[in-house]
């Protein structure tokens, strides 16, 4: 199919594109990649009034590393962190994570910001960036805020931006050298969208237990002390025991109905991959 | 109506198109370059994957207008591009083909494996092809297609053309292009790249016809 008529335009600045955004007022859509966009326009699922590229704002493809950790542009695609141009030495599970979301001819144009935004319950990024703490840089055109991406994700395919506001970058902080970090998905087919998705982060050093499980009916189930359901903290070879009643415990209390034995099954997965490497 | 200037296989094109026009349906309607083929038109069958500044992407969700300065390479490009050219003999020899639909789509694809992952065994190969489908269930000539230029290009028989760095962001959105812009009415002044695209199609076709015809009367 094709999509419904829309107008067009190109912002050069952030300023510029918030201000189209805001006189849209919320009939505007952003495009970087349009990788989840497209399908959505083609298929009518979505009739925007206008549509806002915001490849060209200069901002949106910055990488900055610094000792907190690295802030990442909201137009980096999915195929720039597989290829290691966000290079943290204590983040390979960026370039991992990555390898594994769609195709490469989608990774060559899909943004980690449109990831984001798009806020499907079934990507790879959201889980991800839960259990590594990364923020939001959100932006008005002429304020930036940073807001945690749980707080960011208010639902399925919802985020919490105003007309008028969009997201600039997003800032990963730097786990210690000796953090374990997994991300497992459980799909049919390689590259698909998860049926259910597990990460975890166990940073010893940093006293950070973190966990989350995605592909739920929201925004993901993040658990802030993972050793709850791990009973510990898992040593390194051995086997991971997940306590299963405590983890439905959780997926229950975060509005899963569904029998959630997919989601356990990642999520010890995603706990077994980080302490295998 | 907007006017976008892109390259389409190293001629320059300027166009005015509807915001809401794919890559996809300018090329094959507007420049008759019909190697490149539509299917599911929502990313997830591959058969329009074709260059977009030198890597593969998805031509049916992506509008023109977000092309601007971009340089596009469809099927029809590759002719003389010595990885196709190994590849296009690959396929023969391993019929990596039934039907032919999704054979665009799929030796873009294979070329992209070819030229970024020399080291690709089998596994990844099945891998990086996940985002092409094939409905004649031909993979198994397929990756033996790809496998038998790999290990060409492995035994040093085959140029390597090694990606240059480009730009973060999404490919095509680079922007420089040849002058586009917004333009108010729809009947835009004809722009001589169309044109000249559709003319060496044109003579194309003819050339095969004629050939095809001279094989009938012999």
């Amino acid at each position: 199919m094709k999509p419904t008529n829309f107008e067009f335009a190109r912002a050069t600045s952030l300023a510029e594109a918030a201000t189209i955004l805001r006189q849209a007022a919320g009939t505007a859509r952003v495009v970087a990649g349009g990788q989840s966009l497209g399908p959505m326009l083609n298929l009518r699922l979505v009739q925007p009034s206008i549509l806002v590229d915001i490849t060209a704002i200069p901002e949106l493809t910055h990488i900055e590393e610094d000792a907190d950790g690295v802030v990442v542009g909201a137009c980096v695609t999915i195929s720039d962190i597989e290829d290691g141009r966000v290079r943290v030495e204590e983040l390979p599970i960026l370039a991992s994570v990555a390898g594994g979301i769609a195709y490469r001819a989608v990774r060559n144009r899909g943004t980690i910001g449109g990831s984001i935004c798009h806020a499907d319950p079934a990507g790879d990024w959201l889980p991800t960036l839960c259990v590594l703490a990364a923020e939001c840089i959100v932006t008005d055109g002429r304020r930036a805020r940073r807001v945690s991406i749980d707080q960011f994700v208010t639902g399925a395919f919802e985020v919490m931006l105003e007309p008028g506001e969009l997201l600039q970058a997003i800032h990963i902080p730097r786990p210690s050298r000796a953090a374990r970090c997994g991300y497992y998905k459980v799909c049919r087919k390689a590259g698909e969208f998860a049926l259910a998705s597990g990460a975890v982060l166990l940073d010893c050093e940093r006293d950070r237990f973190r966990a989350a499980i995605g592909a739920t009916q929201g925004r993901p189930v993040v658990i802030a002390d993972a050793r709850v359901i791990l009973g510990g903290v898992p040593r390194p070879g051995a086997a991971v025991g997940l306590d299963e009643r405590a983890a439905n415990e959780l997926l229950g209390r975060a509005g899963l109905t569904t029998p959630a034995r997919l989601h356990i099954t990642a999520l010890t997965r995603a706990a077994a991959s980080a302490m295998a490497k | 109506m907007r006017a976008v200037g892109l390259t389409v296989n190293g001629i320059p094109v300027i166009e005015t198109v509807e915001p809401r026009m794919h890559l996809a349906d300018l090329l094959r309607e507007r420049l008759a370059l019909t190697g490149t083929h539509l299917r599911c038109e929502q990313g997830a069958c591959g058969a329009c994957t074709l260059l977009i500044d030198g890597e593969p992407a998805r031509s049916c969700i992506t509008y023109a207008v977000l092309c601007e300065g971009a340089q596009i390479t469809t099927i029809e490009g590759l002719e003389d591009d010595p990885v196709m050219a190994a590849l296009r003999q690959a396929f023969t020899a391993e019929h990596g083909l039934q039907c032919g639909f999704c054979t665009p789509g799929m030796l873009i694809t294979a070329r992209d494996i070819v030229s970024r992952l020399p080291a690709a065994d089998e596994r990844r190969i099945r891998l990086e092809l996940s985002g092409n489908l094939c409905r004649c269930t031909g993979y198994v000539g397929i990756v033996r297609a790809i496998r038998r230029v790999l290990e060409e290009r492995r035994a040093g028989a085959l140029a390597a053309s090694a990606a240059e760095p480009r730009r973060l962001g999404p490919v095509g959105s680079r922007h420089g292009g040849p002058s586009g812009g917004e333009v108010s009415v729809s009947t835009a002044a004809p722009t001589p790249a169309g044109p000249l695209l559709r003319a060496v199609m044109v003579a194309r076709v003819k050339k095969a016809f004629a050939r095809l015809l001279g094989k009938f009367r012999r």
